[in-house]
């Protein structure tokens, strides 16, 4: 890491130039564009997943002292889930889709063929390093394209297994790994990409953009936000409590794109939800939650201080109403709960990304909708009750990128819904086939026969002309055939 | 400039009421919209007259009954694609609901252009509506009788206080761009779309540019002469018979066997007579060029020598009229500007090639078009073309009609452009896709929650894979 500090800005540039030019050159023959490149690299990653498993744990736990549980379960076992799932559909996926015609064009036949983008460019956090590095590369092999993946240096024991095994299992030509800091990913941002897809937050995504638009790139951005969940008050207590642990700090301690930022729930009901969750927090990681081995640390030194800092702010420290614990040596944070922070504390408006969950309480739960809705769309909402009326009122008027009911973060394992923000928690989604098609171009192919010409259509026009045009674009077939028989309802 | 922060509040406001959401709103203002469009017919047409020098044929086919038959599509469709999509839900999860449930963005900008300057600015509009939104419709001062037609007419029979429009220049357009959209959907060139998209990342504003391109027409040899006159009669249509080339879909240059160029140009002089006639400067079928900044630029990519000596046909203009004669060239040198620009004109240059096949390179070794247009009976061909190259589209035997076919998605890649609308596309262009998941509280699923071990982890693995007999092992005890 010592030597990229050292590298002259123009080396980096001029490398990150000479690789995409080797790339282009290795996708213009066109090798990608066959199922059975695309199977075999989707079988070697596969492969890959399986025979280094434990490897892959031990380097995420190095990180981020993720329990390795967590680690496999939720990066390497949701991994090889999406990769079986691109192997299995892949030939389906593929396939151009037949659509309808109408009048207009007859006689013709059309189909949306998909194709790759080409040489894409994906840049992945550190939270989840390895699941959401390799997520989108998948999608973007399954779609045929090159790939260049920069994963995070704040993750560099991910990042260098990483490069590799990817350099071991994958066809180098095509796809690659590079690994840095903030030179190589600038110098990397410069280049032209045929899409780029960064996950991360909305200050690097706007620097991302921003960069795509100079060469009239298409992103995927998925960044965040703070979600929130509602609690209302007829529930089974216990189960919300649980999901909302589970999705919080079962998750990376809260350092999760979708974990629940804070609850909003009635004053009345507020003291009861605090004792659940203390009470299920205890069951969950012991007396001493800084010894729990089920508990990720914070990332870095940075990120700690941040924590702290929304702690340490002054009306903040008294809202305390459990944990509030830190150790800064092991980086660690304890579960913390706090009731009615103020509104305009940093802690109310910035997303938390760690282990502190603050409870605001409103009158009605109704009034939830509306403080969520004043702040920017968050990348996930979700709402805890058995009434049908609250549902469809959160369904319908809170803008999130996902919305779950009477549960938390699972919308991310359904392959059957697309995953993606909205507003300032991104743009585009991915997973199952909207990952295949967030890397492809839909073209749009027209079949048709020379014959069947509307004289119509061209010059000398004249006054016939125009009521025939009329009916034709009109659809209609009766018209058309009135006004070519010199009828016309005109 | 106060006029446009007082209007994005309104929009704001109104968008938060909730009104532009319910299905009576959109389906009003898309019948507004066909009323507008058949009450004032003659009105449009003698604007396009005005601006572009369109005959009512022309305007009808690529503009107001586009505009018709989009509002159309729409009105009758619009309930159907609100509607929530059902997505596949594990089984693991029972019961559980899961949707993808379409939600307008908020306050869209929607930027037109002046070359179709009625559909442009409708079409997207038409989307925009459809999708539940605000939007805010700037006109492009290029063509002044439409874009004062619409500023003053859409007020009367759309509903203000969500949909407003701007006319003017540049200046009115960066002071838009300096605000917080909830999508900007931009139609123009590749140089202002990359300021557009700029602008837009400031504010993380997703965009659908809507760009252009030098979209090439591969003449394939067809043996039977008719079908050659017909393909012929196609390209002319596209070239001069849409806004005298001045369309971002029209056959930009032709590429042609060596052994054919002559028939080629024979028959195309002979369609271009037979169209307008001995005499094209009189001819009402052909419109004009929008502004004398256009008129000066086309006639500059006349003035390089070599340039010039490879005009086969035509080749005159009329600044005070605005009109350049349809002109034909004969292998114009590919590094002139003629060939690397993209002309948006009524000129046509002819580049021949040994092989029909090394079309594909010379297309290749340029920025992806918008279209690409295929005149052959060779299915090798066509599926090499469809394998090898890239564009936006591609249509086999014909030019520009893939605009009418609703069920297919009209946008660009690479350099001309991404995204994509018409027909339903409109619609989810301008829609947010809200995936929404509804569980019960049972049954629980014990092995999600920590602390963690090996049978936890077991159970995750299985039910990852699906595996649901593997599962049911584990939980009697049966599976190590």
């Amino acid at each position: 890491m010592a030597i990229e500090g050292e590298k002259k800005v123009f080396e980096v540039e001029l490398e990150a130039s000479s690789l995409v030019k080797e790339i282009r050159e290795s996708y213009a023959t066109g090798k990608t564009r066959s199922y059975k490149w695309r199977m075999s690299q989707l079988q070697r990653l596969v492969q890959m997943l399986e025979h280094h498993e434990q490897e892959i744990a031990e380097a995420i736990v190095a990180d981020l002292s993720k329990p390795k549980f967590e680690a496999l379960a939720y990066e390497v076992a949701m991994l090889k889930n999406s990769c079986s799932l691109a192997i299995k559909k892949l030939k389906h996926w593929m396939v151009p889709e037949k659509v309808k015609t109408s009048i207009t064009t007859f006689p013709s036949s059309a189909e949306i063929v998909p194709e790759p983008l080409g040489v894409v460019l994906v840049i992945s956090p550190w939270n989840y390093p390895f699941l959401l590095s390799l997520d989108p590369v998948i999608g973007a092999i399954a779609a045929g394209n090159a790939v260049v993946l920069k994963p995070s240096e704040v993750s560099p024991a991910t990042s260098s297994l990483l490069a590799k095994l990817v350099g071991e299992y994958m066809d180098n030509s095509l796809i690659r790994v590079v690994e840095g800091g903030v030179a190589e990913t600038t110098a990397l941002l410069e280049q032209k990409w045929d899409k780029i897809c960064y996950t991360g937050n909305g200050k690097v995504g706007r620097i991302v953009m921003a960069a795509a638009a100079k060469h009239l790139t298409p992103v995927l951005l998925e960044l965040g936000g703070k979600s929130p969940v509602v609690v209302d008050s007829s529930i089974n207590l216990q189960v919300a409590t649980r999901r909302i642990i589970a999705g919080k700090w079962g998750c990376n301690n809260g350092q999760t794109c979708v974990a629940p930022d804070y609850v909003l729930t009635t004053k009345d009901f507020a003291p009861k939800l605090v004792d659940a969750l203390k009470h299920e927090l205890e069951h969950f990681f012991g007396e001493n939650p800084l010894d729990s081995k089920d508990l990720s640390r914070i990332v870095n030194s940075n990120h700690f201080a941040r924590l702290t800092k929304l702690l340490d702010e002054d009306r903040v420290s008294g809202t305390i109403v459990y944990g509030g614990k830190s150790e800064k040596s092991t980086l660690k944070i304890s579960p913390t709960i706090l009731l009615d922070a103020p509104r305009d504390s940093l802690i109310m408006n910035e997303e938390i990304f760690g282990p502190l969950l603050p409870i605001l309480t409103v009158e009605k739960v109704e009034d939830s909708f509306d403080i969520i809705n004043s702040g920017t769309k968050p990348l996930a909402a979700y709402l805890f009750t058995n009434n049908k009326k609250l549902k469809e009122q959160f369904v319908m008027t809170v803008s999130a990128g996902g919305v779950i009911v009477n549960d938390t973060v699972l919308h991310l394992s359904v392959d059957g819904l697309p995953f993606g923000g909205v507003q300032e928690s991104g743009m585009g989604a991915y997973h199952g086939k909207f990952s295949f098609d967030a890397f492809s171009h839909k073209k749009a192919v027209l079949y048709r026969s020379f014959a069947g010409d509307a004289p119509v259509r061209y010059p000398p026009y004249t006054k016939g002309k125009l009521r025939l045009m009329k009916a034709l674009i009109g659809g209609s077939i009766l018209s058309a055939i009135f006004a070519l028989f010199g009828l016309s309802k005109d | 400039m106060g006029e446009v922060e007082k209007s994005l509040a309104e929009l704001r406001k109104t968008f938060k009421s909730g009104r532009t959401r319910s299905v009576a709103w959109r389906k009003n203002q898309l019948r507004a919209l066909l009323d507008l469009i058949s009450d004032k017919e003659e009105v449009i047409f003698e604007a396009l007259h005005q601006d572009l020098g369109k005959h009512p044929v022309e305007a009808y086919r690529d503009e107001i009954g586009v505009v018709k038959k989009s509002a159309s599509f729409a009105l009758n469709n619009v309930e159907k694609w609100m509607a929530p999509k059902k997505g596949q839900i594990p089984l693991l999860f029972f019961p559980a609901k899961g949707e993808v449930l379409p939600e307008p963005l908020g306050v869209v900008l929607v930027l037109s252009s002046w070359n179709f300057p009625i559909s442009l600015a409708l079409d997207p509009l038409i989307g925009a509506i459809s999708a539940g939104n605000a939007v805010v419709l700037k006109l492009s001062e290029n063509a002044p009788a439409c874009s004062s037609f619409l500023a003053k007419t859409l007020p009367l029979y759309l509903d203000n206080s969500a949909i407003k429009v701007f006319e003017g220049g540049a200046d009115v357009g960066n002071e838009l761009l300096q605000h917080k959209w909830d999508k900007i959907f931009f139609t123009g060139s590749s140089r202002v779309g990359c300021l557009v998209m700029t602008a837009a990342a400031k504010h993380l504003t997703p965009v659908t540019l809507e760009l252009g391109g030098k979209c090439p027409a591969i003449l394939d040899s067809l043996s039977n002469p008719s079908d050659m006159k017909a393909a012929v009669k196609r390209i002319v249509g596209a070239k001069w018979g849409a806004c005298s080339g001045q369309a971002c879909i029209g056959v930009d240059y032709v590429l042609v066997e060596d052994n054919f160029k002559s028939t080629l140009i024979e028959l195309l002089k002979k369609t271009i007579k037979k169209f307008y006639g001995e005499n094209p400067k009189s001819s009402k079928s052909n419109a004009r060029i929008i502004n004398k900044h256009h008129f000066e630029r086309l006639r500059n990519l006349l003035e390089d020598p070599l340039v010039a000596d490879s005009i086969v046909h035509g080749g005159s203009s009329d600044e005070e009229n605005l009109f350049i004669e349809p002109t034909i060239l004969l292998n114009p040198p590919l590094e002139a500007e003629i060939m690397t620009e993209e002309i948006f004109g009524p000129l046509l240059p002819i580049i021949t090639i040994d092989k029909i096949q090394e079309s594909i390179d010379i297309i290749n070794s340029r920025s992806k078009p918008l279209a690409i247009y295929a005149f052959t009976k060779d299915e090798t061909l066509k599926r090499k073309i469809l394998a090898e190259t890239s564009s936006g589209s591609v249509v086999f035997n014909d030019t520009m009609i893939q605009f009418l076919c609703d069920a297919l998605p009209f946008g660009g890649v690479g350099q001309s452009g991404f995204g994509r609308y018409h027909g339903k596309y409109s619609f989810d262009t301008f829609s947010h896709e809200k995936a929404v998941l509804q569980r019960s509280f049972f049954p629980e699923i014990e092995p999600r929650y920590p602390p963690w071990n090996s049978f936890k982890l077991k159970f995750i693995r299985l039910a990852y894979n699906f595996d649901y007999l593997g599962l049911l092992l584990l939980l009697m005890g049966l599976k190590r």
